[in-house]
């Protein structure tokens, strides 16, 4: 087995974590918000995997597994969120939920 | 080994930008689900083939059917493309890319300079931390799984 640097692990991650930033900041369709949240949810997992397979421990896999669970969840319930967005107002555009602050 | 993660890790990241870049939802889909394909890969290359298949079963499977299944039923057609163009003018990227860059420069100023020595941490390991140590992980997990499950049935619930 040959060897990988730890910090191109690190470093895809952060990439992976960065683009996922841009994603959410800039996006205003409430889909494009919830890909990118993914997006930065796997990003999490992936230095999780990277730590995991650096000191050989499964540890870090299983925190991966808790992560995919937790974005499993978080999708549902999101998804369920943006259909009764789209109910109520006909649009995928988060700004006008600015109305809650009222 | 390394060959798959290089190749893995671009795929991914080109395929992920693409991701944030596209006006059409199910394009964006698509490159996502590479994406996440892509990461799979890269989990396999790091030795970790049970996370990878899980990855590419639960993320690139189950997750990507659930938003294919959103998408279809809102039924974002050609105006929200035109829509999407019309928010997404040149200007709106420069503050959230400055600082994405920001934080990735901060990020790499952290890392430890070190190598891994690529070994296979598979399927008996894992489950063995599951059914041993992280037991009560694994209940709560159900437990967020059904919380999930009841509130999304409560909240798409047309009354």
């Amino acid at each position: 087995m040959d060897t990988i640097p730890f910090e191109h692990g690190l470093l895809l991650a952060s990439a992976l974590f960065a683009l996922g930033l841009v994603g959410v900041t800039t996006r205003r369709n409430i889909v494009f918000v919830l890909m990118s949240l993914e997006i930065m949810l796997n990003a999490t997992g992936l230095v999780f995997v990277v730590g995991s397979s650096k000191w050989g421990h499964a540890d870090g896999q299983i925190m991966f597994l808790m992560i995919l669970t937790l974005a499993a969840a978080e999708v549902a319930v999101g998804l369920a969120l943006i259909i009764q967005l789209y109910r109520r107002f006909k649009t995928v555009d988060i700004d006008v939920l600015s109305q809650l602050k009222g | 080994m390394s060959f798959l993660f290089y190749a893995g890790g671009a795929v991914a990241l080109i395929s992920t930008l693409f991701v944030i870049l596209q006006t059409n939802v199910v394009h964006a889909l698509i490159y996502l689900v590479l994406s996440l394909l892509a990461v799979a890969v890269v989990f396999f290359s790091l030795g970790a083939p049970f996370v990878a298949l899980l990855e590419a079963i639960v993320y690139a499977g189950a997750i990507m059917v659930l938003f294919l299944f959103v998408v279809m039923m809102l039924n974002l057609g050609q105006t929200t493309r035109e829509q999407e163009k019309a928010w997404l003018p040149p200007r709106v990227w420069l503050i959230p890319v400055v600082l994405a860059t920001v934080l990735l420069s901060g990020l790499l100023s952290s890392f430890p300079a070190n190598s891994i020595e690529v070994t296979e941490v598979g399927v008996m390991e894992v489950s063995g931390l599951l059914f041993g140590p992280y037991v009560l992980a694994v209940e709560l997990a159900s437990f967020l799984l059904l919380a999930g499950l009841i509130s999304a049935y409560h909240l798409a619930k047309s009354r």
